[in-house]
């Protein structure tokens, strides 16, 4: 065999492929670095998308509406108490505040512009203050959808007109009902409370069955389990779960809890126990990885003093390992909360217009609220939608920021 | 149902047994130096658990019977006599009237049902006075007996933590109860929905359309091949394109490029990413995302371009995924030993030929694995689907054109009041049984991969 | 001394972080011997040898100080290629860490990234001879399409080196090459090391004074970060000049 030539570094040829090696690097890197900027693009576009959008509907736009409530005639008693509301209704109050409508808004389109809900806001300011039924005054009220949309700029020609007609007498304010209203037909009327008390409830069930279950199971199988086929199978069981779709769950809680169980559609009971069986294997991952990271020495330190193997796991390893489950935990909650397809399943899609009291009252949940509110066609809903969304992803960047909070404040290396 | 009341009632009794045990067991550990294998709340515990437990199993065991007989006495009563023959009616009746006597439902479809709901509800009381005297007997009973056991030599503490160990135990068993429940109610649903339609129409039919059932063929129009394919289409291919490149490379830029810090702002912004609920997603996608796509196929002169298209849910779902993807492969690239690296740069190779040939290379089964676990991921998503896909289920490799996907058509059968075991309802079980099995699995061997590589570096 | 030196070090230090890991080493390793570096562990000899072809920039936070020459050139200087320098100076690692690749592959690897085969039949060449001259090809020729990680430890070792020559360095570093190997494996790596002692400049790093003795010309002594003693291996291990050495030489620590 023929001696080869050592590799002469400097030809010509040796310098020009390692120019195009080095371009292949910088390229590559770019790639990677691209990879990422796409990702961060898309949620940068994502989230201003939504802001843009729902921005408009934590405000409402009001009209200022001259009225002459004379003619509402009522007893001063029956303004007190809980009966006041039906004593005003039953006054012809609605009516009074059309007619004041359509005297003072004529060519913008009269008691049209007003929202379903402008009566509501009269009414209450009346039983604020009786003395308004005896005189003129002007109250600010909220307008329809169709104007308030044109006054954001996004409104059809006819609406845009009342807008310019009404000019200043229209002025901006904080959509209170949307915090504090439920689920209505009316843009301007629908809030999201309804729907965030029903979350609120379904994820107390969640919590309440999976996080103690969870961690009970994540103890026995980390530090009691005997190594034989009723352990693989729990083993298998959990890590299959954790990646079963929701949708499954959805059918399971609909067949098992609706169809055998015979409890009621639609409640928040139902929907945090489909909820809890989905976060259960979650904790119990989270909760075996934090219950593995604490040392042997502590468990064999404990042992040695004459502890039992349960006084060893509650007096050492579980304190120790919380701050690891309790991260897990709130990520699995995050992720029940914004769960929308298996409440789908158990009925939790109904239009429900008063706020859940009970596990078993009829609710809904905010993402199904964001699901539904999305099928609407009128403009109004929206930027409810996105209004809701935005709420929504709040709460859970919180919940995430506090897990990864607990995780830097707590991690131990040991 | 047993009134929280009665709950209440025996966890009073519990404490009740705590507090008197603990302080028996304290009198007597007192006056003599002797050292006791359990301290006094052991004691407490132990008669606190036996005052608990018999009261509780026997009120689960009761939820399960006493349906059964309250019905039993309802139907024995004189205005059940109108019921129709035992059938669809006379069961929506008597859960009408069910409802009615617990007060979730208001107003009732059938006439029958408001007279038979005082029946109930009298049924449901007198069971549950015989319950809640039951319970207390029973709670009572426990605690008493175990009382009279709290004596110095007695070992509550090995008894106590023989009842933890079995909560433990309990508790992990409930995932395969969980497993066992799911199969369970997919089986039977599908079961009943293969006598109507047979397995083979169903697997290998190819045309889909639930809202048109013929009743005397309706395999004909039950057909699922084109949500399989759509579903394939979806989460499979447009989905992983997406998810594939743009999750390796952001794990490969992660481990191998980024500084420190720059690693500690990107981290945790793909798990904002991962953290966005997937309706927000959906809705992006049918607000911003198809339109845009349906656009550019205008563009582009394919003529069937819809805003319901596979693109816009799968470009959507793709990125979605992204973060899934690129945690699996950052695992899998951080496993591969630091010595195979070395050994590719001392030889002279950049970064990037090491990575190309040498890290990726032998990260690859875990890629895999973590990539298998994405797809069983995207094809499970629901609502992406539900809110961005079409629900005509076409058989088409035009990305441009409506698709429809299994999970789409789960929800979109489910929805509406239709019954409960008409075929439309059923077939969404047997979708979902089809689902499972392929998720299944997809997981146990993307686990097994994943596992198996693990271990080849350890 | 000067002329036939193919690696000049002056006063090199080296930092990992806040801590310094070499102090004022300087050294020069000649073209036609084996240069051993000795000491106990944690003494610094693996860091000074990555310093040999900037394997140390890999680590973060790791900072070199001083002047470090190949045949003149400063592989230091901004104008050096990282890539060329690391194909110049091969390296053998501790543990035999071969690709998850065929053997083929694995010593085809240099070659092909620096192109250094115009066609198919010259790689097969390369590989051929190079698994030859780390005397592996009788064990090996029928199967070069077999996974290199399916060899045994000794193999994979010198594989490891088959890899490193394929590229035809002009230095070859081993940090340890047979601590993770059995006698037999060991005795015959220590053989190819003689057999390629002339061809290449050796610089081999190892805490066994005894394969110091057998296989290198010039030995150099490293403690605490410090280059103690530096001289011929004969002259060190029969009449050391300092304590240190001697006292390690004769096991009082190590």
């Amino acid at each position: 065999m023929t001696e080869r030539q050592p590799t002469d570094w400097r030809a010509p040829a040796m310098q020009r492929r390692l120019r195009r090696r080095y371009a292949a690097e910088r390229r590559f890197r770019l790639l990677g670095l691209a990879a990422i900027l796409a990702s961060a693009a898309f949620l940068a576009f994502l989230l201003v998308s939504m802001v843009a959008r729902g921005a408009g509907g934590f405000v409402e736009t009001r009209v200022a509406l001259p009225l002459d409530l004379s003619d509402v005639r009522i007893e001063g008693a029956r303004l007190m108490g809980p009966g006041a509301d039906l004593a005003l209704a039953g006054a012809g109050l609605e009516n009074a505040v059309d007619r004041a409508a359509d005297a003072a808004f004529a060519p913008a389109g009269g008691a049209a512009i007003l929202s379903d809900g402008a009566w509501l806001v009269v009414r209450d300011a009346v039983k604020r203050d009786p003395g308004l039924l005896g005189r003129r005054t002007v109250l600010d009220v909220p307008v329809a959808t169709e104007i308030d949309i044109a006054r954001k700029g996004r409104g059809t020609p006819e609406a845009e007109a009342s807008v310019r007609r009404l000019g200043d007498r229209l002025s901006s304010g904080l959509n209170t009902d949307f915090f504090a209203g439920a689920d209505a037909t009316d843009p301007t009327r629908a809030g999201i409370w309804g729907a965030l008390k029903g979350s609120l409830l379904t994820m107390a069930v969640t919590m309440a069955l999976a996080f103690p279950i969870g961690v009970l199971a994540a103890l026995y199988l980390e530090e009691y389990a005997p190594r034989n086929r009723v352990t693989d199978v729990i083993e298998v069981s959990i890590n299959n779960l954790a990646a079963v779709p929701s949708i499954i769950f959805g059918l399971l809680g609909l067949a098992v809890f609706l169809g055998t169980f015979h409890l009621p559609r639609s409640a928040a009971l139902v929907g945090g126990l489909t909820l809890a069986l989905m976060t259960m294997p979650v904790i119990v991952i989270a909760g075996r990885n934090a219950i593995k990271a604490v040392p042997p020495s502590i468990r064999d330190a404990a042992r040695a003093l004459g502890a039992s193997r349960v006084q060893v796991v509650f007096h050492h390893v579980l304190p120790l390992a919380l701050p690891g489950i309790l991260t897990g935990t709130i990520i699995g909650m995050a992720r029940a909360l914004g769960e929308t397809a298996p409440l789908l399943m158990i009925g939790m899609r109904a239009f429900i217009a008063a706020p859940p009291d009970r596990l078993t009252d009829p609710a809904t949940a905010l993402p199904v609220q964001i699901f539904l509110w999305s099928d609407e066609v009128s403009q109004g809903f929206v930027e409810k939608t996105s209004a809701a969304i935005i709420v929504l992803l709040v709460v859970l960047l919180a919940m995430n920021g506090l897990a990864i909070y607990l995780r830097n404040r707590f991690e131990t290396r040991w | 149902m047993p009134a929280s009341g009665l709950l209440f009632l025996v966890a009073a009794l519990a404490l009740i047994g705590w507090v008197s045990a603990r302080a028996r067991a304290a009198r007597f550990r007192a006056g003599t130096q002797r050292r006791f294998s359990s301290l006094p709340q052991h004691h407490g515990w132990f008669v606190a658990l036996c005052t608990l437990i018999p009261a509780l199993l026997f009120l689960s065991v009761w939820q399960f019977t006493s349906p059964a007989l309250v019905t039993d006495a309802v139907i024995a009563t004189p205005a059940a006599a109108a019921l129709p023959p035992p059938g669809l009616d006379r069961a929506a009746i008597l859960s009408e009237a069910r409802n009615l006597a617990n007060g979730y439902a208001y107003g009732a479809f059938h006439p029958l049902s408001s007279r038979l709901a005082p029946a109930y509800a009298a049924a449901q009381d007198r069971f549950d006075l015989i319950a809640s005297v039951a319970a207390l007997l029973l709670a009572f009973a426990g605690g008493a007996l175990s009382f009279l056991a709290v004596r110095p030599g007695f070992s509550a503490r090995t008894h106590v933590e023989r009842v933890v160990m079995a909560l433990l135990l309990a508790a992990s068993l409930l995932a395969i109860l969980t497993t066992l429940g799911i199969v369970a109610s997919l089986l039977v649903e599908s079961a009943r929905f293969f006598r109507i339609v047979p397995v083979a129409d169903f697997l290998f039919g190819t045309h889909w359309s639930p809202q048109v059932i013929d009743p005397r063929d309706p395999g004909a129009s039950l057909g699922a091949v084109p949500l399989f394919w759509g579903t394939f289409f979806i989460g499979a291919i447009i989905a992983m394109a997406v998810a594939i490149p743009l999750g390796l490379m952001s794990a490969i830029y992660l481990t191998q490029y980024a500084a420190p810090a720059t690693r500690r702002w990107i981290k945790p912004l793909l798990e904002i990413l991962a953290g966005v609920p997937t309706v927000v997603y959906g809705y992006f996608a049918a607000l911003t995302v198809a339109p845009a796509v349906r656009e550019l196929g205008v563009a582009l002169g394919i003529a069937n371009a819809t805003s319901e298209s596979a693109l816009a849910a799968g470009l959507v779902m793709g990125v979605m995924i992204v973060p899934f993807v690129s945690s699996m492969a950052d695992d899998s690239l951080a496993a591969v030993p630091a010595s195979m690296r070395d050994g590719s740069l001392a030889m002279g190779a950049t970064r990037s030929e090491t990575i190309r040939q040498v890290l990726v290379p032998a990260a690859l089964p875990g890629v895999v694995g973590g990539v298998l676990l994405a797809v069983s991921r995207a094809i499970g998503e629901t609502m992406i689907v539900v809110m961005a896909a079409s629900g005509v289920a076409t058989l088409t490799l035009n990305p441009f054109a409506s698709t429809t996907t299994v999970t789409k058509q789960i929800v979109d059968l489910l929805t509406g009041e239709a019954a409960f075991d008409s075929a439309k309802t059923l077939a969404a079980f047997a979708l979902g049984l089809t689902l499972f099995a392929i998720t299944f699995m997809l997981n146990v061997v993307a686990l097994m991969v994943v596992r198996r590589y693990r271990e080849a570096y350890d | 001394m000067t002329d036939h030196a193919k690696i000049t070090a002056e006063g090199v230090n080296v930092f990992y972080g806040a801590k310094q890991a070499i102090r004022n080493v300087s050294l020069h390793v000649r073209q036609d011997e084996v240069t051993a570096f000795i000491g106990p562990s944690g003494c610094g000899k693996s860091t000074f040898l990555r310093t040999l072809n900037r394997m140390n920039d890999t680590i973060a936070g790791a900072r070199v100080e001083g002047d470090v020459r190949l045949d003149g050139e400063d592989i230091y200087a901004r104008a050096m290629d990282v890539v060329q320098l690391r194909a110049r100076v091969g390296m053998v690692f501790q543990k035999p860490n071969p690709f998850p690749k065929s053997i083929f592959e694995n010593v085809a690897y240099g070659p092909r990234i620096h192109g250094l085969a115009r066609s198919k039949a010259e790689l097969a060449q390369i590989v051929e001879r190079s698994l030859q001259r780390a005397g592996l090809w009788n064990e090996v020729k029928d199967r070069l399409s077999e996974s290199g990680t399916a060899l045994s430890g000794g193999q994979q070792q010198r594989l490891c080196i088959a890899r490193a020559i394929a590229v035809d360095p002009e230095v070859i570093l081993m940090d340890e090459p047979c601590s993770a190997l059995d006698p037999i494996a060991t005795a015959r790596i220590e053989e190819l090391i003689s057999d390629l002692r002339g061809r290449y400049a050796i610089v081999i790093v190892t805490h066994n004074m005894q394969q110091a003795a057998r296989v290198s010309q010039k030995t150099a002594f490293f403690h605490l970060g410090e280059l103690v003693e530096y001289g011929d291996t004969s002259a060190m291990f029969t009449n050391p000049r300092e304590e240190r050495t001697k006292d390690y030489i004769t096991g009082r620590y190590g």
